[in-house]
């Protein structure tokens, strides 16, 4: 618009900084809005430098990442145990959730998952036996994200585990998930007493079978479809399931019957299924880490294709860094407890569930989840505000998923880490809490913001890269 | 009639919204029915019933939204896909300020108000200049009220500005009205057709007051920032805001003000001012010269010659004004030095706008000499210590040796204050020269602020006042009370200095005689 433009116009003011001039504009009747401004992160000016330099081959790179994660098509295609199916996983390996960690810095949590995943292998006959053989050394580590595979809470997936098996029908590539467990005393949490060893054994036994059958009946299950109307029922698939669990139930009730009324089970897996409410995030996170995926090592991308924490650090990936993790110390979620524990209880934020606010939902979503705006403050205007501040730092809005309350408004997705760095506002992640002993579970639920030294580090880790591939 | 698919691949909508549309099509001339649906097997089932299924949408996918229509020809068919695709964008469009959200950048404040035009940024300077760019990328004008903006960055600020064409009004611009909106430091003035460019936020401020309080309006008041006119910027502000009010039909008198500039700016400025077929005021204050007959000295001249210009008065009429207020102004001097004891000598400016303490050094180095000053200009001489008056002494209070850390001397009150009494308390001082700038941004009660000092005794205390009945503070109501507390109020900074030399002239023959 011309200066010759602007004095034809109604005067339109957008006010960053002295608060005391918006309100003389709005004593003179102007239409402002008044911008919160902070001052950008601390960063190594020579990395603000390069990134700015190379802005043409970023946007360019974004643009193609954007695309991948838009064009996703995540599908339910099967199961399988572990071993058959997750690339490089062996006998003497275990998936965890987060970046790379070992025995000696894992959390409670995490050692307690572990402890009860080797009991399950039958690897070890007590909690001592399965320390003594994790700390030996004998046993490898290596995060379920390396593995094309996501775990909730502290993801521990050992070979024997079935996996529900989902594909990524426009580019091919594959994602795996342990099946949820369900609330109370659970693996996933670091509990691993004999009834979650006997549940997990039930899970295997009788569960696994019949979902299997039922989902080779069903040929293939469009979650991106289920996700979508899920949001529009209430959802974010991340701290809330309930809408989509139901429709996954309505899905797949008919082909569980059919396929397993020979076993005799069908009752109680059905009722298993809808007696848990989160038995559907098991299938929303694959489902965010199939699309993302597709979108990996896209050199000059600054986009994250991964936010994942290990209960001691919190890693992040960019589609333009490779393997490469960012990592910093994870924090304690700000949450709602269950009687009897507090904050002193709580373990670090753990989990590859944020996996989900990697691909625009979770707490990027909240918006559209009202009934859990307690977790966000109480009222759904503190709800839209993390959803619509979330826009500030993403390259799109969904084309799918959307938020009803935003008049359909595509969902935040494709967090920036430039973004992230130059207004200062961190990821907003919907989380469970764990204790911070092993075997002891689950002790509430909340929000959090993602901590900033991941992004510190993946910001100059990022300018390194592109600084590399101009010198060579 | 012809039965056409078409389909819009990976677009989810709810099927309300769908319906809605397709009603709405199906009412359009030409249409006999039509079907938009997400090409669900359910979906595909029902257009099948409806005869609505065609070839295309056998690959279709439940994520695929699927546009069937019955229609007289495929000109039509492609006008309601075309409309559809139009209904489906604006479903997705948002309500401006539904929630009470505040977005975190000049982006997120786009999407809250699509259609802002302008970008006020006073933010702390080292960020400033990167919060303007941004502004200007999205196409917004900017407002710079920040200081301590890099010049290197000011530099490339306004060449983005002459790419797209946006205005930069500052760094450091303290004062603007664009379309009779006052922005940062301004006073609420009449609309009308005079113009202003000025790289001094006060005097922008002192002209267009002048100009309401005379009877006539601004049309645009554009501010440049102090620097724009140095060899540096080129006056690259200034001459894209001459020119846009050369064209601007709402104008008809333009005024520039700033300080001399740098002598090639100075001669792009005359070239592109002798393009403008409109009459130019150019006022370089501290270096005085007469134009078409008006002498432009100070802000009060180039504001009464732009009034007289507008209202086609020759300059004859303009010197029998300034005539009869001289004449005035002699017999209140004289009436106030009557009431000096004769060690009274020395003159104590206390300035809030810096462009102020400029234009008192300007009129004052006529009548008194050697002045004193912080910030000299002309013949005065620079003070050791800008907190220790010197002999006669004028002080810019905005400057950064009393700024740092704290509000600006026209907001906070709190250290010229204590500066007053410390003047008024010297055995030495016989006049305390003050400005007192109201306005949007200012002070919103400045005479409770000086009622606490301006305690009736020894020294003549002198004063202008910058500002408007309209303002929040109400000129009329602040000059009668300034009076009350036995102030010489005056109508212009200019005016106020010259009765406190015309004053410190009679003291001074006094004393010697």
């Amino acid at each position: 618009m011309s200066i010759k433009d602007l004095f034809n116009r109604d005067l339109k003011v957008i006010n960053l900084g002295l608060p005391s001039f918006r309100e003389s504009l709005d004593s003179s009747g102007t239409a402002s809005v008044q911008v919160e401004w902070q001052p950008p992160v601390e960063v190594d000016p020579a990395a603000t430098h390069i990134i700015a330099e190379h802005r043409a081959e970023i946007e360019a790179a974004n643009a193609k990442v954007v695309e991948i994660i838009q064009r996703g098509r995540p599908h339910l295609v099967g199961m399988a145990p572990a071993r058959t199916v997750i690339p490089g996983l062996h006998d003497n390996l275990l998936l965890h959730a987060g970046p790379p960690v070992t025995w000696e810095r894992m959390c409670g949590p995490m050692r307690g998952a572990v402890i009860g995943a080797l009991l399950y292998e039958e690897r070890a006959t007590d909690a001592a036996a399965a320390e003594a053989l994790a700390a030996s050394g004998e046993l490898e580590f290596a995060p379920c994200h390396e593995h094309d595979t996501v775990g909730p809470m502290a993801g521990v997936v050992s070979p024997s585990m079935p996996v529900f098996i989902l594909k990524n029908l426009e580019y091919g590539n594959q994602a795996y998930c342990t099946m949820n467990e369900g609330l109370g005393k659970v693996l996933r949490y670091g509990a691993y007493s004999s009834e979650v060893l006997a549940k997990l054994k039930w899970m295997e036994g009788v569960l696994y079978p019949a979902l299997k059958d039922a989902i080779a009946a069903l040929g293939e299950i469009d979650l991106k479809s289920i996700i979508a109307q899920a949001l529009h029922m209430g959802d974010e698939v991340h701290n809330r399931n309930r809408a989509a669990t139901s429709l996954f139930y309505r899905t797949i009730a008919p082909a569980i019957v059919k396929a397993g009324d020979y076993r005799g089970t069908s009752g109680e897996v059905l009722e298993f299924i809808n007696n848990n409410d989160h038995f559907f995030l098991n299938l929303s996170m694959p489902a965010c880490k199939v699309t993302l995926d597709a979108a990996r090592n896209i050199p000059g991308s600054s986009l994250l294709v991964a936010m994942s924490r290990n209960g001691t650090d919190f890693g992040i990936q960019l589609a333009g860094t490779g393997g490469t993790w960012f990592t910093g110390p994870a924090a304690v979620p700000d949450a709602l407890f269950f009687p009897g524990y507090s904050k002193a209880d709580a373990n670090p934020d753990i989990g590859d569930s944020s996996i989900t606010e990697t691909g625009g939902l979770g707490g990027f979503a909240i918006a559209a989840a009202p009934a859990i705006v307690q977790f966000v403050g109480g009222s759904t205007g503190d709800a839209l505000n993390y959803t619509q501040q979330m826009y500030e730092i993403t390259a799109a809005e969904n084309t799918v998923y959307q938020i009803p309350y935003l008049d359909f408004r595509g969902t935040p997705t494709a967090i920036d880490v430039r973004k992230v760095i130059e207004k200062n506002i961190l990821p907003f992640i919907d989380t469970g809490v764990a204790h911070r002993e092993p075997g002891v579970g689950q002790v509430g639920a909340g929000v959090l913001s993602a901590p900033l030294e991941p992004f510190r580090q993946a910001f100059e880790g990022f300018a390194a890269s592109l600084d590399q591939t101009t010198k060579r | 009639m012809l039965t056409t698919g078409h389909i819009i691949q990976g677009r989810y909508y709810d099927s309300v919204t769908l319906m809605n549309i397709a009603g709405k099509i199906t009412e359009l001339d030409g249409v006999q029915e039509a079907a938009v649906v997400m090409g669900t097997p359910e979906n595909l089932a029902i257009l099948e019933t409806a005869g609505l299924l065609v070839a295309e949408f056998a690959e279709a996918g439940s994520a695929d939204l699927l546009i069937s229509l019955k229609v007289e020809s495929g000109e039509i068919a492609a006008r309601v896909v075309e409309q559809v695709v139009e209904e489906l964008a604006r479903t997705r469009e948002r309500d401006e300020g539904t929630t009470d959200f505040q977005p975190r950048s000049v982006e997120g404040a786009l999407e809250t108000v699509p259609d802002a035009n302008l970008a006020l940024i006073s933010v702390a300077g080292r960020f400033a200049a990167a919060q303007a760019r941004r502004a200007l990328e999205l196409g917004l004008h900017v407002m710079l009220f920040s200081d301590n903006v890099p010049l290197e960055e000011e530099i490339e600020l306004k060449q983005l500005g002459q790419q797209q064409e946006l205005l930069v009004m500052g760094p450091d611009c303290g004062s603007a009205i664009i379309n009779g909106v006052p922005l940062g430091f301004a006073n609420a003035v009449d609309r009308g057709d005079i113009g202003i460019v000025a790289a001094s936020g006060t005097g922008l401020q002192e002209v267009s007051c002048f100009i309401h309080n005379a009877g006539l309006g601004i049309s645009q008041a554009i501010g440049t920032g102090g620097r724009d006119l140095s060899r540096e910027v080129g006056g690259a502000t200034s001459l894209a805001a001459l020119k846009a009010l050369g064209e601007d039909p709402a104008t008809h008198t333009i005024v520039l003000i700033s300080k001399p500039p740098h002598p090639e700016v100075a001669a792009e400025i005359e070239r592109v001012c002798a393009e403008i077929p409109k009459p130019v005021v150019t006022l370089f204050l501290g270096s005085p010269r007469i134009v078409k007959g008006f002498p432009l000295f100070t802000l009060e001249d180039a504001a009464r010659a732009a009034v007289a210009i507008t209202r086609n008065h020759d300059p004859d009429s303009v010197a029998g004004e300034i005539e009869q207020s001289d004449h005035e102004l002699k017999q209140t001097a004289a009436r106030l030095q009557s009431e000096l004891e004769p060690a009274r000598l020395h003159l104590r400016g206390l300035f809030c706008g810096g462009t102020f303490c400029t234009e008192a050094q300007v009129v004052l180095s006529e009548k008194i000499s050697p002045l004193h000053s912080n910030v000299p200009t002309g013949g005065a001489l620079q003070l050791d210590d800008a907190l220790a008056s010197v002999g006669h002494t004028v002080v810019d209070l905005g400057d950064d040796d009393f700024t740092v850390g704290r509000p600006h001397p026209m907001i906070d009150y709190t250290l010229r204050n204590q500066r007053i009494l410390a003047e008024a308390a010297n055995p030495t001082t016989a006049v305390i020269l003050l400005d007192v700038v109201l306005g949007y941004g200012a002070n919103p009660d400045p005479v409770a602020e000086l009622r606490e000092v301006l305690i009736q005794g020894q020294v003549a205390v002198v004063c202008s006042v910058t500002g408007t009945d309209r303002d929040p503070q109400q000129r009329g109501w602040v000059v009668a009370a300034l009076r009350e507390l036995g102030v010489e109020v005056m109508p212009t900074n200019a005016a106020a200095c010259r009765l406190a030399g015309e004053i410190i002239q009679l003291q001074e023959d006094t004393s010697c005689r």
